[in-house]
C-alpha cells in the first residue's frame, strides 16, 4: 500500500530534528549502560552482565526497527508517543530495577525486559524520524546526517556517564534525568512537528504530564535507592551482591566508600589503611624476612596490598570462604583500585575454601609468617576460627619463629571477648601480645601479636607507612585501665563461649 | 524389523515412557543391610561339618564392638593366635560407619560420653587412637578438642522454630521448673551414693556399680512408675525423660527400669550437682572407634564369614562357619571360643545352648531404623542454627545428627544421620513392621517427619539410603538388668566364653567393650596367661 503523502514539508525544521537524533542517541545510551552498570554491581560478573544486557538491547533495537514498517499514518504524533514512552520506561529503569532486586526473586526476568522494552522503544525512533524527515531531505544527506548525529549522541552518552552523571548523580539520578530530555525531546518536537500534528494542545499536556512525573520521581531519588536496605546503610549502595556465604554491599558517601558483610562494616575507604597497616607490619617487624605468608579471610585484598610492601616476600596463601569476596577484590572497580590490583600480582595464591577446613585438610610446606582476619565471632561458624584448635592447627603450618598477627574485635566495647581471644591463643601454647588503635569508623581496634616463641615488642616498622611510625607502633602495646586484661575462659569447640560472650557484649552498643 | 515397525515400537516405547508414573522423590537411595537373609538362614538349620577344623586357640564369632575389643585384648596379651569373625563384609555391627563423596557418616551409634578417669579401658583406647591429651591439675583426662562435641551441641524444634538446648524452656512453668530440678536433685542424690564397698550407685560400665539392694530395688519398677511415686508429671520433664529412653534405649518410660532410667543421667554426671560428662563424636560416629580397632586388628579380622554351628567336644570347640565372600565351607578347631554374637543367634548356633539357658529369651531386641540423607546443600536456618543433634519435639523419631558437624564444615554438602527407634512395645510386632517397609515407604517416613522443620529438603537431598535394624538394641526393661538368671548369661558355657552389649541390658559401647575384655581375659587366664587386667 503506497504511504499517504506526508504534507507541507517545508515547513519542517530540518536541523534542529537532527539535534533531537543527537539528543535520544544519548538517552538511548544511558539506558543501556544503566542497565548494564546496575546488573553488574548488583549480580556481579560485569563481563556477563554488560554482555547480556548490550546482547539484549541490541536485538530488542532490532525488533523496534522492524516493526517501525508496520507503523503507516501520523508518524509525528507517533514519534511524540514514543518519546513520552521511552521517557518512563527508560526513565524509570533504574528505581524499577532497584526495586526488582530488593523484592522481588525475578531481577533478572525485569532487568531483561526492563531492557527489551527500552531496546524495542529506542529501535523504533530513528526509523521513523528518519521517515518523517525523507521528503525534505536528498537521501544522501538524510542517512549521513542522522546516523553521524545518531553515532556522536553515543560518543557523548559513553563519554560522561562515567565520568560525570555516574560519580555525580549516581544510577537512579541519571536514569530519571535522561527521561526527563527523552521528554523533552518529545515537548520539543511539538514544535517541530507542528505542521504535521494539527491541534497540539493535548499532546504539549502530555508530555508536561510525564515531564512532571519524571521530575517528581528525580526530586525523591534518594528514597528509590534507600528503599533497598534504607534501615542499615545510610549511603547509596553502589554494589550489592548474595553469596551462598553472606551478603556483600558496598555503599558510597561522603567521600568514601564502605564494605559491609551481612550488614556489618568491614572497611571504610577512608580509614582502613590504619587497620590493614596495624594488621600486617606489626608481625613483620619482628619477622622482617617473612618468605611466605598466609592470610586467612582478607578476601578484599588490602592485607595483601600491605603485605606486597615487603620485599623478602615470596609467597602469599590468601584462604577466603567467599569466591564473590575475592572476585570483587579483583573486578570491582573501587575495591580493586585500594587494594592496588594486589590479587593479580604473581606472588599471591587465593584458595576459596572455608580457612579451618583448609588447615585441617591440606599441608605444604610451613609458612613464616600468619595474618588472621575474619569477621567478628557472632555466630558458631565464625566462632570456630577463634578456638584453640584453630590456632593448634594453624600452628601446624608455621615454622617455629613465624609470627601470626590476629584481628580481635575492640578491647573497648568487647573487652571479655578481645582478651577471651588472647586467652584461648595462649591455651594453644602462644606467646601472646596484644595491641591496638583507633579506626575512627570502627572505634578502638584490637589485635593480637603471637608466635610460639617468645619475642619483644617490636620498635621499628616499615618506613613510609601512612599511620604506623616507630613509636605509634610501641605505643599500640600499652593497654589504658579501662581496656586492660579481665580473666576469661578459652574458647574451645565444645563451648564456643566467645560466641556468647561477644554478642552479649556489643548488644550493650547496639 | 521393517521402518514401520521399527517407528511403531519407538511410539510405543515412549508412550510407556510417558505413561510411567513420575517418582515420589527427585533423588534416589537404596536399603543397605544388615544381612537379613544370612541371618535368617541360620535359622533354616542343618549345616554340614566343613573338609576340616583349623586348629587355633582362640576364636571370636562377631566382629562388633565387643568382638573387636576382645580381639584388641587378646593381641594385647600376647596372644596371636586367633581370628575375628564377622558376618557382614564391614565390621563394626551397630557402631559401624559408612563413608561417601562428602565425607564419613555413622550407620548407628554416634557418641561416647567422656569417660571418667576409673574406666581405664576406655581411657586406654582413646589414648591409643591419639585422642587422650593428658590429664588436669585435678587429675582428670583431657581430651582433643576437635573429638568433643562442637557447640551448639544440641536444639529442639518446637512450636515452628528450633529452640538451643534439649529441655525447652520457652513457655515453662514455673511448675515445671520446679518438677525439673526436683528430678535433677534426685538424680544427685545417685550420683552422690556410694555402697558399704565406697562403689557408686552408677557408673559406667556396669560392672562397676553397686549391687547393693537400695540401688538395684530401683530396677523393679519403670521408669514412668518412679516418676509417678515422686509426683513428677510435668510434660516438659516427661517428654525429656522419655526422650532419653528412646534414644538410649529404643524403649519408653513405661519399658524402661528406674534403673535404667536413672542410670543413663547419673552415671554422666562428673559429680553431684555438676553438669553431665561431655560427649565425644566423629563424623564417623564411633565408627572411628571401630575403625582403629579394626587397624590393630590386620588380617586376624575375618569379614563376610558366618559361624553357622558352634559344637564343644572333648578336645576343643568345633566351629563350622560359611565365608560367602569365596562362596565356601570353613572350620576352626578352637580351645576358645568368644562368642560376641546377639542371644538369639547363639541359641541358633551354639548347641545345646537354648537348653541350658532359658533365660537368654529374656533378652528382647528393639528394632531400628536409621537413614543417612547426602545434601547437597543446607537447609535454610532461620532460627536457631543447625547444631550437631538436631531433635524433632513432636515425632517418633529422634531427629538427626550432622556428620560435617564435627569436620567443621559449615556449608555446602553434608549428611544427615536419622534414628527412628520402632519402640512399641511388642518388639516382634514392631520388627514384622519395620521388615513391611521398602524403600520408598521409608523415605516417606523420614521426608514427612523432616518437612515441618526443614520445607526446602526434598530439593537439597541427593541421596538417601536406609539401614533396618531387626535387633538394634537390647531393651532395659524392668526386672531384668539385676534378673540372677540374665546375669548369669554373661557366664562361659563350657570353654565358650560371651561377650556383647546385651549381656549389661545397656546398648552402649562401653558395655560391649568391657564384656569383649572380660571374656578375652577368661579365656586369656584358662591358658595361663592371666595378666593385669584392663578393665
Ligand atoms: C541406632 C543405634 C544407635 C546407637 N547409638 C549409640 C551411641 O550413640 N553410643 C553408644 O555407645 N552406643 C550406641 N548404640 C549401641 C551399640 O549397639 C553399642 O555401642 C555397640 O556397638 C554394641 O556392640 P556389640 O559388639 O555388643 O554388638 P553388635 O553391634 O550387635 O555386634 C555383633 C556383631 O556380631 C555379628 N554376628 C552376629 N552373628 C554372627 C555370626 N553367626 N557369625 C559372625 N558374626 C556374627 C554381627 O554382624 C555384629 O557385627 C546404638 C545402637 C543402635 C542400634
Amino acid at each position: 500500500m503506497p504511504e499517504p503523502p506526508e504534507q507541507t514539508p517545508s515547513t519542517l525544521k530540518a536541523p534542529l530534528l537532527f539535534i533531537s537524533v543527537l539528543l535520544i542517541a544519548s538517552c538511548g545510551l544511558i539506558y543501556e549502560l544503566v542497565a548494564g552498570t546496575l546488573s553488574s554491581y548488583l549480580l556481579g560478573d560485569s563481563v556477563m552482565q554488560f554482555s547480556t544486557v548490550i546482547g539484549v538491547y541490541l536485538s530488542a533495537m532490532g525488533l523496534g526497527s522492524y516493526l517501525s514498517k508496520f507503523l503507516q499514518r501520523g508518524l509525528a504524533r507517533r514519534f511524540v508517543d514514543l518519546e513520552l514512552a521511552v521517557a518512563l520506561v527508560g526513565g524509570f529503569s533504574a528505581p524499577i530495577l532497584f526495586q526488582a532486586f530488593a523484592h522481588t526473586h525475578a531481577f533478572r526476568v525485569v532487568l531483561y525486559g526492563v531492557v527489551a522494552v527500552v531496546g524495542t522503544l529506542v529501535g523504533l525512533e530513528i526509523p521513523i524520524l528518519m521517515r518523517i524527515l525523507k521528503d525534505q531531505v536528498r537521501f544522501k544527506d538524510l542517512i549521513a546526517g542522522v546516523l553521524t548525529l545518531d553515532y556522536m549522541g553515543a560518543l557523548f552518552a559513553s563519554i560522561l556517564f562515567p565520568l560525570l552523571f555516574m560519580p555525580k548523580l549516581g544510577l537512579v539520578r541519571t536514569s530519571l534525568l535522561f527521561g526527563l530530555l527523552n521528554a523533552a525531546v518529545g515537548l520539543w518536537s511539538t514544535r517541530l512537528l507542528q505542521s504535521q500534528l494539527g491541534p497540539t494542545r493535548m499532546i504539549r499536556l502530555r508530555c508536561l504530564a510525564v515531564m512532571a512525573i519524571l521530575a517528581l520521581g528525580l526530586a525523591f531519588a534518594g528514597k528509590f535507592t534507600l528503599a533497598l536496605e534504607e534501615e542499615v546503610f545510610a549511603d547509596e549502595i553502589v554494589y550489592a551482591k548474595d553469596s551462598p556465604y553472606q551478603r556483600i554491599v558496598l555503599t558510597r558517601g561522603r567521600g568514601s566508600f564502605q564494605l559491609f558483610l551481612n550488614g556489618n562494616l568491614q572497611f571504610s575507604s577512608a580509614d582502613e589503611y590504619r587497620y590493614h597497616e596495624a594488621l600486617v607490619h606489626p608481625a613483620f617487624a619482628v619477622k622482617p624476612d617473612a618468605k611466605r605468608v598466609l592470610i586467612c579471610g582478607g578476601g578484599d585484598g588490602l592485607a595483601v596490598r600491605e603485605v606486597l610492601k615487603h620485599p623478602s616476600v615470596q609467597e602469599i596463601v590468601l584462604v577466603d570462604l567467599d569466591p564473590a569476596m575475592t572476585d570483587m577484590a579483583r573486578f570491582q572497580p573501587m575495591v580493586r583500585q585500594l587494594n592496588g590490583a594486589s590479587l593479580e600480582d604473581p606472588r599471591v595464591k587465593v584458595v576459596n575454601a572455608d580457612a579451618m577446613v583448609w588447615l585441617q585438610e591440606t599441608s605444604g610446606p610451613p609458612f613464616d609468617l600468619a595474618l588472621v582476619d575474619f569477621p567478628d565471632p557472632n555466630t558458631y561458624a565464625l566462632g570456630k576460627l577463634y578456638t584453640s584448635r584453630f590456632y593448634r592447627l594453624l600452628q601446624r603450618r608455621l615454622t617455629d619463629d613465624a609470627m601470626i598477627a590476629v584481628q580481635s574485635t575492640s578491647p573497648l566495647m568487647a573487652r571479655q571477648s578481645f582478651w577471651c581471644i588472647a586467652a584461648t591463643m595462649e591455651a594453644a601454647g602462644l606467646k601472646v601480645k596484644p595491641y591496638h588503635l583507633a579506626v575512627p569508623s570502627f572505634g578502638v581496634w584490637g589485635f593480637a601479636l603471637a608466635s610460639k616463641r617468645d619475642f619483644a615488642i617490636p620498635t621499628q616498622v616499615l618506613p613510609g607507612l601512612r599511620h604506623l611510625s616507630d613509636e605509634a607502633t610501641a605505643a599500640m602495646f600499652a593497654f589504658p585501665k579501662d581496656m586492660d586484661r579481665v580473666p576469661t575462659e578459652v574458647n574451645r569447640l565444645d563451648n564456643q563461649v566467645l560466641v556468647h560472650l561477644y554478642t552479649r557484649e556489643w548488644r550493650r552498643w547496639s | 524389523m521393517k521402518r514401520r515397525d521399527f517407528l511403531a515400537a519407538g511410539a510405543l516405547s515412549a508412550a510407556s515412557l510417558a505413561c510411567r508414573r513420575k517418582p515420589e522423590f527427585p533423588f534416589q537411595g537404596e536399603l543397605v543391610g544388615p544381612d537379613l537373609a544370612l541371618g535368617h538362614w541360620l535359622r533354616g538349620g542343618a549345616f554340614p561339618d566343613p573338609e576340616r577344623f583349623e586348629p587355633i586357640s582362640v576364636l571370636v564369632v562377631g566382629g562388633g564392638v565387643a568382638g573387636l575389643s576382645a580381639g584388641w585384648r587378646l593381641a594385647g596379651g600376647g596372644v596371636d593366635d586367633f581370628r575375628v569373625l564377622e558376618l557382614e563384609v564391614e565390621p563394626g555391627g551397630t557402631s559401624r560407619s559408612g563413608r561417601n563423596h562428602v565425607g564419613a557418616f555413622p550407620w548407628a551409634a554416634h557418641y561416647l560420653p567422656v569417660p571418667d578417669r576409673g574406666n581405664h579401658a576406655v581411657l586406654h583406647l582413646l589414648d591409643e587412637c591419639g585422642m587422650l591429651e593428658g590429664f588436669d591439675a585435678k587429675g582428670e583426662p583431657v581430651f582433643a578438642e576437635e573429638a568433643t562435641v562442637r557447640a551448639p551441641e544440641e536444639r529442639i524444634w518446637a512450636y515452628g522454630q528450633w529452640w538451643e538446648g534439649l529441655y525447652l524452656r520457652a513457655g515453662a512453668s514455673t511448675e515445671d521448673e520446679r518438677q525439673y530440678h526436683a528430678f535433677f536433685r534426685e538424680v544427685d542424690h545417685w550420683a552422690a551414693f556410694r555402697d558399704a564397698k565406697g562403689r557408686p550407685a552408677f557408673s559406667i560400665p556396669r560392672s562397676r556399680c553397686s549391687d547393693a539392694p537400695e540401688a538395684t530395688a530401683l530396677d523393679g519398677l519403670s521408669f514412668a512408675a518412679w516418676l509417678d511415686q515422686r509426683g513428677l508429671t510435668s510434660p516438659r520433664l516427661r517428654w525429656l525423660l522419655d526422650y532419653a529412653c528412646r534414644d538410649d534405649y529404643g524403649a519408653r518410660l513405661e519399658t524402661t527400669s528406674a534403673w535404667a532410667g536413672l542410670f543413663y543421667f547419673a552415671a554422666r554426671k562428673q559429680g553431684p550437682g555438676e553438669d553431665s560428662r561431655p560427649l565425644l563424636t566423629w563424623p564417623e560416629g564411633n565408627g572411628f572407634l571401630v575403625n582403629h580397632l579394626r587397624r590393630a586388628l590386620g588380617e586376624r579380622l575375618r569379614c563376610g564369614v558366618m559361624a553357622t554351628a558352634i559344637r564343644e567336644e572333648k578336645d576343643g570347640i568345633l566351629v563350622t562357619a560359611w565365608d560367602h565372600l569365596n562362596q565356601r565351607r570353613v572350620g576352626w578347631k578352637a580351645k576358645h571360643v568368644i562368642f560376641a554374637g546377639p542371644q538369639h543367634v547363639a541359641r541358633h548356633v551354639i548347641e545345646g545352648f537354648a537348653a541350658a539357658r532359658p533365660a537368654s529369651t529374656r533378652i528382647r531386641n528393639a528394632p531400628w531404623m536409621v537413614a543417612n540423607l547426602t545434601l547437597r546443600g543446607r537447609p535454610k536456618e532461620p532460627t536457631f542454627p543447625l547444631a550437631w543433634d538436631n531433635v524433632l519435639r513432636d515425632s517418633e523419631a529422634l531427629g538427626y545428627v550432622v556428620a560435617t558437624h564435627q569436620s567443621l564444615k559449615d556449608h555446602g554438602p553434608t549428611v544427615l544421620t536419622w534414628y527412628r527407634p520402632f519402640s512399641g512395645t511388642d518388639c516382634d510386632g514392631e520388627r514384622a513392621r519395620l521388615r513391611a517397609l521398602d524403600w520408598p515407604a521409608c523415605a516417606r517416613l523420614v521426608m514427612e517427619d523432616l518437612r515441618p522443620a526443614h520445607p526446602d529438603l526434598e530439593g537439597l537431598v541427593a541421596r538417601l539410603d536406609v539401614m533396618r535394624w531387626g535387633h538394634a538394641m537390647v531393651r532395659p526393661e524392668p526386672g531384668l538388668l539385676w534378673n540372677p538368671d540374665v546375669l548369669a548369661l554373661a557366664r562361659p558355657f563350657g570353654n565358650i566364653h560371651f561377650a556383647h552389649t546385651e549381656l549389661s541390658g545397656l546398648a552402649l559401647f562401653e558395655e560391649a567393650q568391657d564384656h569383649g575384655l572380660r571374656a578375652a581375659e577368661e579365656a586369656l587366664a584358662a591358658s595361663g596367661r592371666r595378666g593385669q587386667s584392663w578393665r
